[in-house]
């Protein structure tokens, strides 16, 4: 069965219904289109969890499910798809959030510069293409996954949001292609690398993690991809575009732009810097390491000092990217394995939170914390919802988001204790910054304003309870994904050529570095 | 003393002659012709003779046998002056097609009320009694298409040229009519002379410092043909001051052809005044002959002075690729930003062309520079011309609409054009999935693996900023609202739709499946000298 075209099917399944929705004629009304949308979706998310019963986790092999076809010869580029575990696990989170969003926004696309079936159509090519960003085991194509899924999240940003929603789609596109375009050097500079050699040209991320770049080249190459990643993820400093984003945007975007699209740096990070490039990936650690902790506590005061709720979201998102790319780069297998499982759990979380709360807003008509009190009184339910998400964002143990976020500071301590001490207060700032949010909002005397406040009505639960169950079934039983994510970590940690600290605390152990050592001193 | 008939291969050079005798043959029929049939007559002609010419040139490129592994390099006829190998066929090609579709462009009487863009009587000052008289009598100039041929016999020998003295003509044959055809706008009539006025008085500036680099090389060489000035700077015994002068003053000439800064100051003017299908068609093929041009002028005749010229094409590079890029931002009328825009792919194409290796440097499926800018160019003048013929559709009672902020909400009411029109943007801005990436690419690619990374850096960079300004005209189509007495999109006829459709299908092709097209440049993206 492993032969069976698994992910092209996954990729063009959803395109191929984005281009049949755009084909239905508008006197069919609104409904049907949305219907078909959810369909297909939900026939995705189907033939996903069809491939992931199929994945086999003691398999030798790096990629399964693999593709490969030429594509451009002159090139090098190949349609080449596959995933490890890191792949599969996002896949499948991009297919489980495409339902969930298309059912929570089901009326959203309504009020926006377009029709709803254009709104439906974006969402429907942007999960076939995010599919493909994560499948992609070809550097140039993944490159133009990378650079096409920008163009739905731009018209979906900027048709159906907010206020601001333009601006905030030009500033989010323009970030975007810069990082894009800077790293299209370093993919062009990967096909000159690789035509030196014997075999000719190959974007195949298989044959150039054998090639040996050299120190200069290898850390240029590597700082063009990074820095497209460190926009894409978002790391302070390139992250202003992230709040200004999801201020704009509707819930379901910013479900989709920062539980899935942004994982792609993240992802790439593993993917690409780590596994292409780890003389240079070693090299920048140190600095890499501080920008993440700076990014972790940055994010989690910006997000305490916010009184709108997606900006306030956005940047707790900057804290937990913080976390993630911590994990990436101490280079141990409990900091990997924490950050691969991060992107999965962060991407449930957040997905659950900015949905919650876009109800809640929807309903009120403002975004402004300020503007809410006491609705826990009018909507248990909704304010049921918005405690259990708050809490899994704040890795609560028992929700999936603590496992992960437990991973990474195990990881980081062994890396260095300095950076994991810093690291820690990121939790703390968490539960600060999400319980006043909480309290502000939902407890208290009710507010005039919100005492007609319906309930979250049947739609809008069965949106959410999947991914609250997933929550909580994954805090208990993390294991089916470390289990897929475990080999993953391995290949990776074999590339980078570090192998675990022993677990004595000996700074002067082989494979810690320097850090650690000054870290002990101290 | 005997004289020796000179020897003419007729059946390889049957392209340009068609297209001149169509040429001819067509300002014998303004003569000939009843006024009110002319036009048909004319647009038959001129669209049946580049189809032929296309036919022919088609011929002559299986000549060389492109499809096999090994084809042959072409050879070098009328007498040593042009050279007929695989970078000039395919530049016919290009050129052929491009003119056919500028013929269609050309023929458009749909959007302006039954008439052509060009003005009735280009005689008749503006505004005076006789210009009212000619444009209610619905004249039209129909010695447009005859003019239009000329300019494409000229741009089909402007690649193929292997003598200076052949260059220089045909750098004159295919600018003299397009001076003509810029000034005989519609509508702006004046905005249009002045156009015409400022690119003769510019191009004819620089055909002076072209004709004093000439003579320049000729006195360091002794002779006009490319082999002869290669072999004399091979040899090398002699004094440099004439080559490197003589050099930077072709370059003039020939950058000033394809727009690149400092010498682009006529670009904005003329594409704004110029009608727009001659922008359009300018934009497009003069581009592809220039290139054309300026790699075997510099590849075989001065290829043996390379650490020569390099270093001021690579600020040459530079500057155009900032200046488009950058002024393009400031921009408000749709076609100063597109002439804008076509300065900062004149300095990406610029970037292809600095990839020049030593051949033996090259391996076989390696990108190669002509590859390269060949390729670019056939998306580039593809793309240009769709879009701009999109801007001829863009309409008000007083003609075509240029002024970006009119187009706020175009979206909203012409899905389809707006819609065609921002995947053309979204081309040249180089997004996958479109023929600009794939283009950019490569001469990136071409440019990277000559060490030239400094200049790949500036253009990644610059095509950012690019990028901004191509965004910009989205978010007036698409997230503005639209204003009261907004401009309408005029439902062209099948000429205009065709060149629009063929524009945006080569646009996404090139982006899909460049791999076919890349493969037939690379196999025959060989100088002959």
């Amino acid at each position: 069965m492993n032969d069976f075209p698994w992910l092209s099917l996954l990729l063009f399944l959803p395109i191929v219904g984005a281009i049949v929705l755009v084909l239905l004629p508008a006197s069919l009304g609104t409904l049907l289109p949305k219907q078909l949308a959810l369909g297909t979706s939900v026939a995705t998310l189907a033939v996903g969890i069809a491939m992931a019963a199929n994945y086999d986790t003691d398999s030798s092999k790096v990629y399964q499910f693999a593709e490969q076809h030429e594509w451009i010869k002159s090139f090098g580029a190949h349609y080449a798809l596959g995933v490890d575990g890191v792949g599969l696990t996002l896949v499948m989170l991009t297919v489980i959030l495409a339902p969930v969003v298309m059912l929570a926004s089901w009326n959203d696309g309504d009020q926006g510069r377009w029709s709803s079936k254009a709104f439906f159509a974006w969402m429907l090519a942007l999960q076939g293409l995010a599919v493909g960003v994560f499948a992609a085991t070809d550097v140039f194509l993944f490159y133009v996954f990378f650079e096409a899924t920008l163009i739905p999240i731009y018209f979906l940003i900027g048709g159906y949001g907010g206020a601001n929603r333009a601006r905030a789609a030009v500033k989010f596109l323009l970030y975007s292609l810069l990082g894009g375009l800077v790293m299209l050097a370093s993919v062009i500079g990967l096909y000159v690398e690789s035509a030196k050699t014997d075999a000719g040209a190959t974007y195949l991320v298989g044959e150039l993690a054998q090639l040996d770049f050299g120190t200069a080249t290898g850390r240029w190459l590597f700082l063009g991809f990074f820095i497209a990643f460190a926009i894409k993820a978002p790391m302070f400093p390139v992250h202003t575009w992230l709040p200004d984003t999801t201020a704009a945007a509707t819930p379901g975007t910013s479900v989709l732009l920062v539980s899935v699209l942004d994982k792609i740096g993240t992802f790439g990070m593993i993917r690409f810097c780590l596994e292409l490039f780890p003389e240079a990936s070693r090299w920048a650690t140190p600095a890499v390491v501080v920008f993440a902790v700076i990014s972790i506590i940055y994010g989690a005061l910006m997000a305490i000092g916010s009184d709108n709720i997606p900006r306030l979201i956005a940047y707790t998102s900057i804290s937990h990217f913080g976390f993630i790319v911590l994990g990436i780069f101490v280079m141990n297998s409990q900091g990997l394995n924490g950050a691969n499982l991060y992107m999965f759990n962060h991407g449930l979380s957040t997905a659950a939170l900015f949905l919650v709360t876009g109800f809640l807003i929807s309903r009120r008509g403002s975004a402004l914390i300020s503007d809410f009190g006491g609705v826990e009184k009018v909507a248990p339910v909704l304010a049921g919802f918005f405690l259990v998400a708050g809490l899994s964002s704040l890795s609560l143990p028992g929700l999936s988001p603590f496992v992960s976020e437990f991973l990474v500071i195990v990881g980081a301590f062994s890396y260095s204790e300095v950076a994991a001490a810093f690291a820690v207060t990121g939790i703390v700032l968490a539960a600060i910054y999400i319980l006043f949010m909480y309290q502000r909002t939902m407890t208290g005397p009710t507010r005039e304003e919100v005492s007609g406040f319906s309930d979250l009505n049947v739609r809008e639960v069965a949106s959410l309870a999947p991914v609250l169950l997933l929550i909580v079934v994954l805090g208990f039983f993390p294991k089916p994904l470390l289990s897929v994510i475990n080999p993953a970590v391995d290949h990776t940690l074999q590339q980078v050529d570090k192998t675990d600290p022993p677990p004595s605390v000996d700074p002067l152990a082989p494979g810690t570095s320097g850090h650690s050592a000054e870290g002990s001193h101290e | 003393m005997k004289f020796e008939a000179p020897h003419i291969e007729y059946d390889l050079l049957l392209p340009i002659l068609i297209i001149l005798a169509v040429a001819v043959l067509g300002v014998m029929v303004e003569a000939a012709v009843p006024r009110a049939q002319r036009y048909l007559v004319q647009v038959v002609l001129a669209a049946g003779g580049v189809v032929a010419a296309l036919i022919a040139a088609i011929r002559v490129f299986g000549t060389i046998n492109p499809t096999s592994d090994n084809p042959k390099l072409g050879r070098i006829v009328a007498e040593g002056a042009l050279a007929l190998d695989g970078p000039t066929l395919y530049s016919w090609i290009v050129i052929l097609v491009l003119a056919l579709l500028g013929v269609l462009l050309f023929a458009e009487r749909q959007l302006d009320g039954g008439v052509t863009a060009f003005a009735g009587q280009a005689s008749a000052l503006p505004g005076t009694e006789a210009e009212r008289q000619a444009s209610a009598k619905g004249l039209e100039h129909t010695e447009v298409f005859p003019l239009l041929m000329f300019a494409v016999s000229g741009m089909l020998m402007f690649p193929a040229a292997t003598d200076l003295l052949t260059l220089f003509v045909a750098l004159e044959v295919l600018s003299l009519p397009l001076y003509l055809l810029c000034g005989l706008a519609r509508r702006r009539r004046l905005l249009s002379q002045e156009a015409a006025l400022k690119y003769f008085m510019l191009g004819a500036f620089s055909s002076g410092f072209f004709v004093y680099g000439i003579a320049l090389v000729y006195g360091y060489a002794g002779s006009m043909s490319y082999d002869k000035i290669a072999f004399a700077i091979a040899s090398g015994s002699k004094s440099d001051g004439l080559l490197l002068a003589g050099m930077g003053m072709l370059a003039v000439g020939l950058l000033f052809k394809v727009g690149a800064a400092p010498f682009h100051a006529w670009t904005p003017d003329v594409y704004q005044g110029a009608p727009t299908p001659v922008t359009a068609f300018m934009a497009a093929a003069t581009k592809v002959a220039a290139f054309g041009a300026l790699l075997r002028l510099f590849y075989v005749a001065f290829g043996g002075a390379r650490w020569d010229w390099q270093p001021i094409f690579w600020a040459i590079a530079i500057l155009t690729m900032v200046v488009g890029s950058v002024l393009a931002l400031s921009q408000t009328d749709v076609k100063r930003l597109l002439a804008y825009s076509s300065i900062a792919h004149a300095g990406f194409l610029l970037t292809g062309f600095l990839g020049a290796r030593d051949l033996a440097e090259i391996k076989a499926g390696d990108i190669d520079p002509v590859q390269a800018v060949l390729f670019y160019l056939t998306t580039y003048a593809l793309t240009t011309m769709a879009a701009f013929a999109i801007v001829s559709l863009v309409r008000d009672g007083a003609g075509e609409a240029t002024q970006i902020s009119r187009w706020a909400g175009l979206g909203k009411e012409s899905p389809l054009v707006a819609g065609s029109f921002a995947f053309l943007l979204l081309g040249m801005a180089g997004i996958p999935l479109t023929s600009g990436f794939t283009g950019k690419w490569a001469v990136f690619a071409a440019a990277l693996s000559a060490g030239a990374w400094p200049i790949v850096i500036v253009a990644v960079l610059m095509s950012a900023v690019a990028a901004y300004f191509y965004v910009r005209i989205i978010v007036v189509m698409f997230f503005t609202d639209p204003i009261g007495e907004g401009p309408r999109v005029t439902v062209p006829s099948l000429l205009t739709s065709s060149v629009i459709g063929i524009g945006v299908a080569g646009t996404l092709v090139l982006g899909i499946v460049p791999g076919p097209l890349l493969d037939l440049i690379g196999r025959t993206a060989q100088f002959i000298r």
